[in-house]
């Protein structure tokens, strides 16, 4: 597959690499090293900027005013946003907006008036919530939470963990069992407003990842209206599992980005940094663990852009987004671990970002399904004879 | 699920005792005598002596500060977060030494233990 860059990707490259570098790394001087915010007249500025750039809403479909730019693009443009402190889990502070929550792309035109042109507006803010204290790699069976005809509501119950920015959310999507003997086929998506009698978010769950974190979610016998119901009944695990497999390519993208950046790191502290008469850098020791550095890096970006590139050309990328997101969070976590070996003891300080990438690095082989997940997915792929 | 609250006991505010604090990262409230929570605050990754130097200017704010109390967290700031949307809940209100949020959200957390 060629990866030569069109002389379009070079300069949109160029314009974000030095937005980055002048607009987002020096105010993160002034910011606490786990901040994942930026200060609200700092956060205006820029997004003014981006809209300007015409870089704003990059993931939102070009028919609700995205930009249009493809994903191989996008992920290109992904590798340089993550290349600061907060940007593995919060590239550029989001100055270049999000998409929203995919799903509601699907959703009927009164749904997209109530929920989705609200949140690209910036007015509200939703979850996703799937995962249950059973488990969430087989949500197929481990959804315990339940919904019940009554009248022209639904009656839900049950319990989510896990949950990223529901505590501060208007609404979510969220999964219950509406047909107990039907698996998979018994599941159906439902939108909840959190202003809901009977929701509850009941705690933060705490973890290495001390910003963008999750709460476990509560709902006792909340009512939800049945033009609330996102897609067909009993057809939500369609839904949950697409949204599934085209977000690992741009959290592939985000892994590789801060990689890059930390073996940028290594390489130029490996040249100044002198050990017994010489530096670091003509060490035999320091050498491979750059050179291995860098085969991760390759190896990651070459299998996310082919991921990209077959979403583009609207092949099938299930197989490579699952092979992409395995390798790159693995070899990212790799090359981080490494550059702060290069680093001694200043790589296990705040003052530099390599002990926050190592942190966060570590949830990403086990968010948006565990490695093991992909590895399974690939297995019946390629063995069940679905791969091509 | 009372364990969302910082539940350690209250410490009168003095200079021996705010020199005797760690200087490791972790949440913190300051409170007036009657223990009314005046601030809640962190101890995060660029903060001089962890705890013992936050504390310490945090107190210096308010005049009516008499007493403090404190946890040592890695988790600073996901915990920050959490004691100010339980307080909150708590109160109806943010402690007067965190009005201030701009147009951040607080995060909503049922009034656990109610």
């Amino acid at each position: 597959m060629d990866f030569e860059l069109t002389a379009e990707q070079r300069l949109i490259l160029e314009t974000v690499r030095r937005f980055v570098h002048e607009e987002i790394v020096p105010l993160e001087a002034d910011l606490d090293p786990d901040a994942s915010e930026l200060p609200p007249h700092h956060r205006e500025r820029l997004v003014a900027m981006t809209k300007e750039l015409g870089f704003y809403g990059l993931d939102i479909p070009e028919e609700y005013g995205g930009p249009g730019i493809d994903l191989v693009t996008r992920t290109l443009m992904a590798f340089e946003m993550a290349q600061h402190r907060a940007g593995l889990y919060a590239p550029c502070y989001g100055v270049f907006g999000g998409a929203g929550l995919a799903q509601l792309y699907e959703a009927d035109d009164d749904q997209k008036e109530r929920y989705l042109h609200p949140v690209l507006r910036g007015e509200k803010r939703g979850f996703f919530a799937l995962t249950e204290p059973s488990g969430g790699s087989d949500p197929a069976r481990a959804i315990r939470t339940t919904a019940v005809r009554d009248g022209d509501d639904w009656i839900v119950d049950g319990e989510k963990t896990f949950i990223s920015g529901a505590d501060k959310a208007d609404f979510g999507i969220v999964f219950a069992r509406t047909d107990p003997e039907l698996g998979r086929k018994g599941i159906t998506c439902f939108i909840v407003d959190t202003d809901m009698p009977g929701f509850r978010v009941r705690r933060i769950v705490h973890t290495l990842r001390s910003t963008h974190y999750a709460a476990e979610l509560e709902f006792n016998r909340v009512r939800v209206p049945g033009r609330n119901v996102l897609g067909e009944v009993n057809q939500g695990f369609a839904i949950a599992n697409d949204r599934l497999s085209r977000n690992r390519i741009p959290y592939a993208a985000g892994c590789i980005g801060v990689a890059l950046k930390a073996q940028e790191m290594a390489i130029a502290y490996a040249r100044t940094r002198k050990t017994f008469g010489d530096y670091l850098s003509t060490r035999q020791a320091v050498q491979w663990m750059i050179v291995d550095n860098e085969i991760d890096l390759r190896t990651g970006r070459a299998l996310t852009l082919e991921a990209a590139a077959r979403a583009d050309a609207g092949k099938p990328f299930r197989t490579e987004a699952a092979i992409c997101k395995l390798v790159a969070s693995e070899g990212a976590s790799r090359v981080v671990d490494r550059s702060m070996q290069i680093h001694g003891g200043y790589g296990m300080t705040k003052d530099l970002p390599l002990e926050r990438w190592y942190r966060e690095l570590r949830i990403r082989r086990v968010g948006e399904g565990p490695n093991e997940i992909q590895r399974l997915i690939v297995a019946r792929d390629v063995i069940g004879g679905s791969f091509h | 699920m009372t364990g969302v609250r910082l539940g350690k006991p209250w410490r009168d505010l003095d200079d021996a005792a705010v020199a005797a604090l760690p200087g490791q990262l972790g949440v913190f409230q300051i409170g007036d005598a009657e223990g009314v929570v005046l601030e809640l605050g962190f101890a995060g990754g660029r903060s001089r002596f962890g705890l013992r130097s936050a504390i310490a200017e945090t107190a210096a704010k308010h005049e009516r500060a008499a007493r403090f109390r404190y946890e040592v967290t890695m988790q600073y700031w996901s915990r920050f977060e959490e004691l100010l949307a339980v307080h909150l809940a708590d109160h109806g209100e943010l402690p007067v030494g965190n009005a201030d949020r701009g147009d951040r959200r607080i995060g909503r957390i049922a009034a656990p233990g109610r």
